[in-house]
């Protein structure tokens, strides 16, 4: 992959109001037009949802993109959506790098819409940076052992416990006490039904 | 509970802790300690023989302490197992045997004073944090006298004094005089509600517990007359309202207020209770018989025999409330952060019993989705040797948190061996190594400087690099941002998964590039989802400070903060806090560190690990 010539596409979400309402998300594409390797940048109102993805799918085909740039939430939500998306366009996951301008810029620079804009622009630079040296990568796969262990005894882990168990799954529930029940067990009735706990 | 006992394939272990949990999604190890079991649960039938001639005599806490119970006995008519407990603690002791009268009324020859604790070693592909909460201790409260008035109990009490299984058989007797109450109060948001004493959230709970409680009373006692006084009644869920209206309709008068203060009449042990009418304005006064005090719900301490908590095992992260940290609030919010833990119940926000059995049965649909599937993708950011440039000085195998470098075997291989399924990625042996040996897969030393030289490319002088990881301080600042929680925009983050990951070489870099400030933040050290591998970021800080200083070089330009994902106050916070000390530094001193820097890079210095083999061979 590092001989191949790098192609970068980036995507500028709007997410609605979240981000463009404070950001100037024309401006961040047009600054990230301009930055090395990048030769397309789309924006979208919703990149996370179906249209968006499937310009991304689209534009991936359309300019052999090799390397993807998504300005939008913070990864710990999509970047998994994101990765999927690529990996159906036929690139590898990790070849998808995100930039948070909504989470660590829009929301909290609300009253600064130029620092928030150029905060935008150096986080795209950032992750377009990091894109250009990314390499794919291959997850590897390892079995699962199908057992669980429920920790507490109260209602909770004993509902927990059955459900599993009831879907064949072996379960080993730990009480610190000595019997299972906690402290529902010790309740007289319950609302809002007023019958008995146990 | 009788079906979780008899399950086939549930194994219960009660008596019993976890004291460590290793591995990864779908792959969990865990050491669980079983407690001595004298009593062989298979065996007993509950005869209760040895309670019979036990001569100790204990307050059970099951009945809240208003009965007592021997030191061997059943914790309550429907315990599973079903079986009576020797409660070692309070036994007069049978090792040498001091009493053993419970061994010789034992028919079945049951009990057994030589078994042993026995340590489980259990494999697992997930786990399931059911901890549950308890109830606030109402103590601080003393205007409302508890404990100092008999007459005074907490909603706990009152379950077992209405209860037909309860030390009074269902009778509501008043413990000073064993009378039955006619004039019954009740106190609402005690220690919830409340940012000075007890918790500031509301117990979710408490509200429709006490309308229970009143309609309990109202169907015993009709002729009752009862008081609540409140701040607000919550009826939000599905009946609710309806029974909150019932119990208006038996006659419980709802005083809106809470009391200033309660006072006990010595001679007849009534109380009196002084209370604003806030519906009114004016100042009120009751006289009661009996007063129950609607306590919250607090997070569990969860220390147990051991020194770590469930929760430090798993490196679990809370929130402001105390409660468990979700993975997101609304979309997995029975996932903790951590892959292939699940939370249930009450350990990660009060709720009633049907939100747990709701929420219990949401996890358990998690956590069969795992284990159902069989297998489980793992993130391609683990650790690799490049062995050309391995020097064998081991520095990787002794930082290593998780083990997942094991030193040569010289028959095999001259490099120490990178076990792929140990490693969990925070890449703290790539930072250590003094001769870049070490590639972690996706966040390369090439990738995080391409991040550092866009950021500083240019206007450097408004800018604050930050490395965040990936767990706390980045999703502090989400936190932050999910909270609308305003900040200067001075920083830029770079997330690692672990500040373990952040190489000495990066700061220099950063400062080489014309950086005024650099920040690297983590987990709080309770809270490192690699063991212990902050607490190498720590160290190698304080070298790089160390250094700074010898270089002429503003240590305060270097700062360090742990972050937790809950604290997006404080993430905030740093951040106002940073821009401040940013407008300290002038264009002169940034330049006169590039200069400095240009002539004298600090490189890798030699690291001694604190458990580190001296390090002869190692080239300098």
């Amino acid at each position: 992959m590092s001989d191949e010539t790098l192609r970068i596409g980036v995507f500028v979400c709007d997410c609605g109001h979240n981000i463009a309402g404070i950001v100037d998300t024309e401006e961040v594409a047009r600054c990230a037009a301009e930055l090395p390797d990048v030769v397309t940048v789309v924006k979208n109102r919703y990149t996370c949802a179906d249209p968006g993805q499937n310009e991304i799918k689209k534009a991936i085909a359309e300019h052999r993109l090799n390397r993807v740039v998504i300005a939008s939430c913070t990864p710990k939500i999509h970047e998994p959506t994101f990765r999927n998306c690529v990996a159906e366009a036929g690139l590898n996951p990790y070849l998808m790098e995100m930039a948070n301008i909504r989470e660590h810029c829009s929301w909290v620079h609300m009253k600064d819409r130029e620092g928030a804009t150029a905060k935008a622009k150096d986080l795209v630079s950032s992750a377009v940076g990091r894109a250009r040296r990314l390499e794919p990568q291959d997850e590897k796969v390892f079995p699962v052992t199908n057992a669980a262990l429920v920790i507490g005894g109260g209602v909770a882990g004993i509902e927990a416990a059955l459900e599993l168990a009831d879907g064949g799954h072996q379960v080993y529930l730990v009480e610190k006490g000595p019997s299972i029940g906690g402290i529902m067990s010790a309740l007289d009735k319950t609302f809002p039904t007023m019958d008995c706990s146990i | 509970m009788m079906d979780a006992g008899r399950h086939p394939r549930i194994q219960l272990l009660v008596n019993s802790e976890v004291e460590d949990i290793t591995g990864f999604v779908g792959n969990y190890r865990a050491a669980v300690r079983q407690h001595a079991q004298y009593v062989d649960a298979s065996e007993c039938t509950s005869c209760g023989d040895c309670g019979d001639v036990c001569p100790v005599v204990v307050p059970d806490e099951y009945q809240q302490g208003f009965s007592s119970r021997r030191a061997i006995y059943l914790p309550f008519p429907q315990a599973v197992p079903a079986s009576y407990y020797l409660d070692a603690d309070n036994c007069l002791g049978f090792n040498p045997i001091a009493c053993g009268k419970c061994f010789e009324a034992c028919e079945k020859k049951c009990i057994d004073f030589d078994v042993r604790d026995e340590v489980l070693d259990l494999e697992v592909g997930a786990v399931i944090v059911a901890t549950g909460m308890e109830p606030y201790d109402p103590r601080p409260y003393d205007e409302y006298g508890y404990t100092r008035f008999e007459n005074v109990i907490t909603s706990m009490e009152f379950e077992r004094l209405i209860c037909a299984g309860g030390p009074t058989a269902g009778e509501l007797k008043r413990p000073t005089d064993g009378a039955i109450p006619q004039r019954i109060g009740f106190i609402q948001c005690v220690g919830s509600r409340s940012p000075n004493r007890g918790v500031p959230y509301c117990s979710n709970i408490c509200c429709m517990n006490t309308v229970k409680q009143t309609l309990q009373i109202a169907e015993h006692y009709p002729e009752s007359q009862q008081k609540v006084f409140y701040i607000d009644i919550r009826a939000f869920g599905k009946g609710f309202e309806d029974m909150y209206r019932r119990s208006r309709e038996e006659g419980v008068d709802y005083v809106r207020g809470l009391p200033g203060s309660v006072e006990e009449d010595p001679q007849t042990r009534d109380l009196v209770i002084h209370v604003e009418n806030t519906l009114t304005g004016k100042r009120e006064e009751h006289r009661l018989d009996m007063l129950v005090l609607a306590t919250g719900l607090v997070p569990r301490k969860l220390n147990g025999s051991g020194t770590r908590s469930v929760d430090e095992i798993l490196s679990l992260s809370h929130t402001s409330d105390g409660f468990l940290m979700e993975a997101h609030p609304k979309l997995k919010p029975v996932d903790a952060p951590t892959r292939g833990v699940y939370f249930a119940g009450c350990a990660e926000a009060p709720k009633d019993v049907k939100d747990s059995v709701t929420q219990a049965g949401a996890a358990a649909s998690r956590a069969g989705n795992l284990l159902g599937a069989g297998q489980v993708r793992i993130e391609a950011i683990t650790a690799r040797l490049v062995e050309d440039l391995c020097a064998q000085c081991k520095i990787c195998a002794n930082v290593c948190p998780f083990n997942a470098v094991v030193e040569a075997n010289k028959k095999q291989s001259i490099y120490p061996d990178f076990i792929e399924a140990a490693c969990a990625g925070c890449g703290t042996c790539a930072a250590e190594c003094p001769f870049d040996a070490i590639v972690m897969r996706h966040f390369e030393d090439a990738q995080i400087t391409a991040q550092i030289d866009a950021i500083l490319a240019d206007d450097a002088m408004s800018k604050i690099v930050a490395f965040a990881c990936n767990w706390c301080s980045y999703a502090g600042g989400d936190t932050a941002g999910t909270s609308r929680l305003q900040y200067p925009p001075a920083i830029r983050l770079i997330r690692t998964m672990c500040s373990g990951r952040v190489d000495q070489k990066f700061i220099w870099h950063a400062f080489e590039q014309g950086a005024p400030m650099v920040l690297v933040s983590g987990c709080h050290f309770s809270d490192c989802h690699y063991i212990d591998a902050v607490t190498w970021t720590q160290r190698r800080v304080e070298k790089v400070w160390t250094q700074m200083e010898k270089l002429g070089i503003r240590p305060e330009r270097l700062q360090l903060e742990w972050i937790s994902a809950a604290e997006g106050q404080k993430f905030a916070r740093v951040m106002r806090e940073l821009d401040i000390m940013l407008r300290s530094i002038s264009e002169q001193e940034v330049a006169e560190t590039v200069e400095i820097l240009k002539k004298k890079r600090p490189g890798a210095p030699k690291i001694v690990a604190p458990t580190a083999q001296p390090l002869a061979s190692a080239p300098a």
